[in-house]
């Protein structure tokens, strides 16, 4: 059913709605950005309507909101093992469409990559439903257009926001609430952006070859990146953790199992006992995430890893714009193609 | 919904000494499994790590463990009867069928011998399984050695080589690298020879590398890799080579599916 509402009508909506869930969308946290002291958008409980951010991009995705950033996956007490509980009441989460589109690469690898479905993830990832938030204009560094990610359709409401109305359309009728049965019904299906100002080419994954992981175009990064994770941390499709063992007590007996994100780029992911390392170099990584982003999740989920949210260029300290570096794989593999 | 994280309590039933620095401990344990496999073993507040299933009957399995960091350090202080976390198996493992009427070798380097050990021993124990077997084994000192018993046994009616890359005044068998004692292999019909190649990157590198210049065919060599691994089950993605997950799809692979993975 589709809504029209004001500013004010909207609230309400969300006070009700936040009578049977906690709503996370943008908010501004101070002092958390790329530079000392500087404020940064990123997903947080809302309390009203007034406290969402739509004017920007958040900084950081909301994959954390049911991936946190570290997790205790149970509690050893001498010889019992104990899985903590969560808050269970439900989620909505406002969302754009290449977010919205980036849970589901989150979903791949969590519950169908290999044979088990990943615990920790479904119980939280079960109580959630989206809000989509239409975006029509994108930001300077988006290219989801390229990427496919543009449109997104497994949404459970999805609004509009103009200066004082906003426009609602609920599917799922759980996320009905009394304030609508008083308000405007209108028509109203979302649309979405057709063209971003950053546009890239992904190669034909059947063109990439030993050659294009070879190419010299990887060692730019090795002396630009400094290895700093941000890149991973802030994408909304970047899922790698590392478990982490900590005691609680000084007698050993009581301790915990987590685990944190791990990045790619970052020292040590790769290292195994006997100090071998396998991308020692960070032209090395950054060829390896961008081969997992438009490559290597492609021949096992038949859509690519990444959905073009451009965060990654955001985040860059070393100015380092992955767009670019798509559009370079893509030119290499191009030329690869002209000599065979 | 079941938890595949949750580790399970474990008895130890023997600890064995190897050498100094590897021991091989016998768990109770039941269940199928497959040569070549892994468990994730653990230690409660000191973290857990992918080991090679190196051995098992009905009711037990067996892992070497070398002392290496942090969890393996503490593993050193178990003793019989106490208490082993696991969780497992995972990944492929060696299929016995690859090898059955085959003319086989096995190559393996240090504790590379771990994960292939109960695949040979299992060939040794029904050798009319196989057309022909040999093992070639290379340790960096005769103080390295690993299931010297088990060699003991293998050598009464086998061609087993044993190799060390610095032998001592005591030492008996050959010296030098394996890849020096590839041509000690049968290698009248190499072009349908198959061998299996576990060891440290380096020797499996060069070793593969030997055999193919030997007439080998890419198809028929089998390899084992190892890679930092986390979770054991493709969440974690520390084991991803290419769109590979060595947890999953490995850690067993075919050369040639393992010469196309780039780290
Ligand atoms: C599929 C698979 C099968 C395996 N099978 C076996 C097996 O059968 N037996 C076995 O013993 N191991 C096996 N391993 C390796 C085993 O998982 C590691 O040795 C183990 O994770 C080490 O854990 P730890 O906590 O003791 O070491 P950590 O505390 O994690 O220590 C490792 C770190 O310490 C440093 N370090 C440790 N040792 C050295 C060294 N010698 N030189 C330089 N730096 C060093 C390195 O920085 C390394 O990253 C296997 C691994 C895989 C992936
Ligand atoms: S790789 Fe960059 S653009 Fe792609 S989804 Fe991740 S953060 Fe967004
Ligand atoms: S690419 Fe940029 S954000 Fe990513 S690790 Fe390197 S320097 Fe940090
Ligand atoms: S070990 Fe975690 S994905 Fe393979």
């Amino acid at each position: 059913m589709g809504y029209k509402l004001s500013n004010t009508g909207f609230n309400e909506y969300i006070q009700q709605l936040k009578e049977r869930y906690r709503l996370f969308a943008p908010v501004l946290e101070s002092k958390k950005g790329k530079f000392a002291q500087t404020d940064v958008i990123a997903y947080g409980e809302i309390e009203k309507f007034d406290d969402m951010i739509l004017e920007s991009k958040s900084y950081y995705s909301p994959k954390e909101i049911f991936f946190p950033i570290r997790e205790t996956l149970f509690y050893f007490m001498k010889d019992t093992i104990e899985t903590p509980k969560i808050n269970e009441k439900p989620v909505i989460i406002f969302i754009r469409p290449c977010d919205l589109n980036g849970i589901r690469r989150l979903d791949s690898i969590f519950l169908k990559n290999g044979e088990e479905v990943d615990f920790y993830y479904l119980r939280r990832r079960e109580l959630v439903k989206f809000i989509m938030i239409e975006c029509l204009e994108g930001f300077d560094t988006c290219f989801c257009v390229s990427m496919n990610s543009n449109i997104a359709l497994d949404y459970d409401a999805v609004i509009r926001v103009e200066e004082n109305v906003v426009s609602l359309k609920v599917v799922d009728d759980k996320l009905e609430a009394p304030v609508l049965s008083n308000t405007d019904k209108v028509e109203f299906e979302p649309e979405f952006i057709k063209e971003n100002k950053v546009k890239v080419t992904i190669p034909n994954v059947d063109l990439v070859s030993k050659e294009t992981f070879n190419n010299d175009i990887w060692k730019e990064y090795t002396s630009r990146c400094i290895a700093c994770g941000r890149c991973n941390t802030s994408c909304i499709t970047c899922s790698c953790y590392t478990m982490q063992d900590v005691k609680l007590s000084d007698d050993k007996s009581i301790g915990e199992r987590r685990r944190v994100w791990a990045g790619c780029h970052v020292d040590g992911f790769s290292d195994m006992a006997g100090g071998h390392n396998f991308r020692d170099k960070n032209g090395e990584r950054m060829r390896y995430k961008t081969m997992h982003k438009v490559n290597d999740f492609y021949k096992r989920f038949d859509e690519h890893m990444c959905v073009g949210c451009g965060r990654c260029d955001d985040v860059c300290p070393e100015y380092i714009s992955f767009s670019k570096c798509i559009n370079k794989l893509n030119e290499i593999v191009e030329e690869g193609k002209n000599y065979d | 919904m079941t938890n595949p994280y949750l580790p399970i309590p474990y008895k130890i039933l023997e600890v064995r000494q190897e050498t100094d620095i590897d021991y091989t401990y016998k768990v109770a344990y039941s269940g199928q499994l497959i040569g070549g496999q892994f468990m994730e073993i653990s230690i409660p507040g000191v973290g857990e790590a992918p080991i090679s299933i190196c051995g098992f009957d009905d009711k037990s399995l067996e892992m070497t463990i070398r002392k290496v960091g942090r969890l393996t350090d503490q593993i050193f202080s178990l003793k019989k009867d106490d208490t082993l976390y696991m969780r497992g198996p995972y990944g492929n493992g060696f299929d016995l069928e690859k090898f059955r009427g085959k003319d086989v070798a096995f190559i393996a380097g240090g504790t590379g011998l771990a994960p292939v050990r109960k695949t040979i021993d299992y060939f040794i124990r029904n050798k009319d399984e196989v057309k022909n077997l040999e093992v070639l084994i290379g340790f960096k000192s005769p103080s390295d050695q690993l299931f010297v018993d088990d060699i003991k046994r293998w050598s009464v009616d086998n061609n087993i080589t044993v190799t060390v890359d610095q032998g001592d005044e005591n030492w008996t068998k050959e010296t030098g690298l394996i890849t020096k004692h590839i041509t000690k292999l049968d290698l009248s019909d190499v072009k349908n020879k198959v061998a299996v190649v576990v060891g440290p990157p380096i020797m499996m590198k060069f070793t593969t590398l030997e055999l193919i210049k030997k007439g080998f065919q890419e198809e028929n060599i089998w390899v084992s890799f190892e890679r930092k691994m986390s979770c054991g089950i493709g969440k974690c993605g520390h084991c991803k080579i290419d769109e590979t997950y060595v947890c999953l799809e490995g850690p067993v692979f075919n050369y040639v599916k393992a010469k196309t993975l780039i780290d």
